[in-house]
């Protein structure tokens, strides 16, 4: 292990999770009255909003694609949102990055050639984060997408696997991303479990990558229970 | 004039057959050569087929970052050069240039290639190892080319030293590493696994990943494109990552002699 703080204790993680655990995870849809359709995550301690707008005219006129829709997609983290000292405003690497991987996850999901020479916006606002960011961001846009009523032939769900010594464990917070032997943030269409989205840094052995990609996809049931609940919600209020 | 190319490409794809005639799980040709630029402490020349990328490494001083303290550090980034692909063009680094910078740095990372412990100096002075990938031709696998290049550099890389308050760039000491890693890039073009794409492939292709690991270990890997990999697909490419980088990790040993 990284560091010399103890991640795992009898068998426990620090904030009392099994290795196996999700966090808790609450979604609300329909947050942002200007948008398409939203969506608001608390996941764990994370808090993130989700907005999709469009389908609108793909702006500027070059990045329009005359046969489908073009996806633009931009995950910030707010300079506030990190318990350390405050962030810079604007757009990072991680961030552009971040930006790029969640844009292709969308991309495959939406049906975008009904909607040529348009765009649609993904904004993912993370206003507080407790790690797992990109995850949440992701399994929380997934849900505004579907709120909005654009159509997509599925709907993913993302969460990290990792590993603490050679503990294989579930949904890393913060502390645990930052002192972990390994990080691996993941994102499954549940239909026909294809991964849309993965990275991975730190050290894995094949066995554990086999056992990590099993907990993401057993964890999945919940999560995606979790994201059907919230839209369902939405027409009974 | 892509659209063509994409043509022909599916329609050979159809019979069973790759861009450039080669089995789905093989390499090109792969030209390692280094210390191309003696100004800079480390250098490293990867050629993939025609793809070209030059890594320079830099040493200097610099603050260490605040959750290491004991610790050097190191930046990559990477630059797309113009000249090396029509579709690339002059100004501030694109989503994708972006992408290739921080899954090289990862991957150098999350392996522990450079010892940076080794790096302290005195309080509040470490060096810092600046990683550049100049692309100067883009015919595909950019990250398995960048990682080669900027490993091989910092294999081969120096050490100024530091004495009097002064950098000293004469008689510098080796750059202190503790592992090698490299990474093996597949496409997957209508369930066509390829290893080590051509940038004709890429431009088909649905989707990417890149598996980077060390001799016991997967120490990186990041999906790119907007298609999907089952998972019994990176099953299958975790194990050919394993029996390629034999290869790649040989031509590292045989040019650094570590």
């Amino acid at each position: 292990m990284k560091g010399n703080i103890e991640l795992i204790k009898d068998g426990k993680r620090l904030d009392g999770r099994l290795p196996g655990d999700l966090r808790d995870i609450k979604i609300k849809t329909n947050v942002v009255k200007n948008a398409q359709g939203s969506a608001y995550i608390e996941w764990g301690n994370n808090k993130i909003i989700a907005a999709i707008h469009g389908p609108n005219e793909a702006l500027p006129r070059h990045t329009a694609n005359p046969n489908k829709a073009v996806v633009k997609c931009r995950y910030m983290m707010a300079p506030f949102s990190s318990s350390e000292e405050h962030g810079r405003s604007g757009m990072n690497r991680r961030a552009v990055e971040i930006s790029k991987v969640t844009g292709e996850v969308f991309e495959n999901v939406i049906l975008l050639d009904q909607f040529p020479g348009t765009e649609i916006s993904i904004y993912i606002e993370v206003i507080q984060s407790d790690g797992g960011t990109r995850a949440a961001g992701i399994t929380c846009a997934a849900v505004a997408l579907a709120a909005s009523g654009i159509p997509i032939k599925d709907l993913p769900f993302s969460v990290s696997a990792g590993k603490v010594g050679e503990t294989v464990i579930l949904d890393l917070n913060k502390i645990e991303d930052n002192y972990s032997d390994a990080d691996m943030p993941v994102a499954v269409l549940p239909r026909t479990k294809e991964v849309v989205l993965l990275q991975m840094d730190g050290s894995l052995t094949k066995k554990q990558y086999t056992d990590a990609m099993a907990l993401i996809l057993e964890s999945g049931k919940k999560i995606s229970k979790i994201q059907r609940d919230a839209l369902i919600s939405q027409y009974s209020q | 004039m892509q659209l063509i190319t994409n043509k022909f490409l599916k329609e050979r794809f159809a019979l069973g057959k790759r861009d450039d005639d080669r089995d789905p799980m093989t390499y090109r040709d792969i030209k390692l050569t280094l210390n191309e630029i003696p100004n800079a402490e480390g250098s490293a020349i990867v050629e993939i087929g025609n793809t070209k990328v030059l890594t320079g490494v830099k040493v200097d001083l610099s603050e260490p970052m605040s959750d290491t303290p004991n610790d050097g550090n190191m930046t990559t980034s990477a630059e797309l050069l113009p000249m090396a692909d029509d579709n690339y063009d002059v100004g501030p680094p694109t989503p994708f240039g972006v992408e290739l910078a921080r899954v090289v740095d990862r991957a150098i990372r999350a392996a522990g290639v450079i010892d940076t412990e080794k790096l302290f100096i005195e309080e509040g002075k470490v060096w810092g190892v600046f990683v550049d990938m100049y692309i100067l031709n883009n015919d595909g696998n950019l990250f398995d080319a960048g990682l080669l290049a900027s490993v091989a550099a910092l294999l081969s890389c120096k050490v100024p030293k530091y004495e009097n308050e002064t950098v000293i760039r004469e008689a510098m000491g080796k750059l202190p590493t503790k592992n090698i890693t490299t990474s093996c890039t597949f496409a997957k073009f209508a369930d066509n696994l390829l290893l080590d794409p051509t940038a004709n492939e890429e431009a088909l292709a649905e989707s990417r990943v890149t598996i980077g690991n060390d001799e016991e270990v997967i120490r990186s890997m990041q999906k790119g494109m907007s298609g999907s990999f089952s998972m019994k697909d990176l099953d299958q490419l975790i194990d050919v990552t394993f029996e390629k980088s034999k290869t790649l990790r040989q031509i590292l040993k045989n040019n650094t002699g570590d």
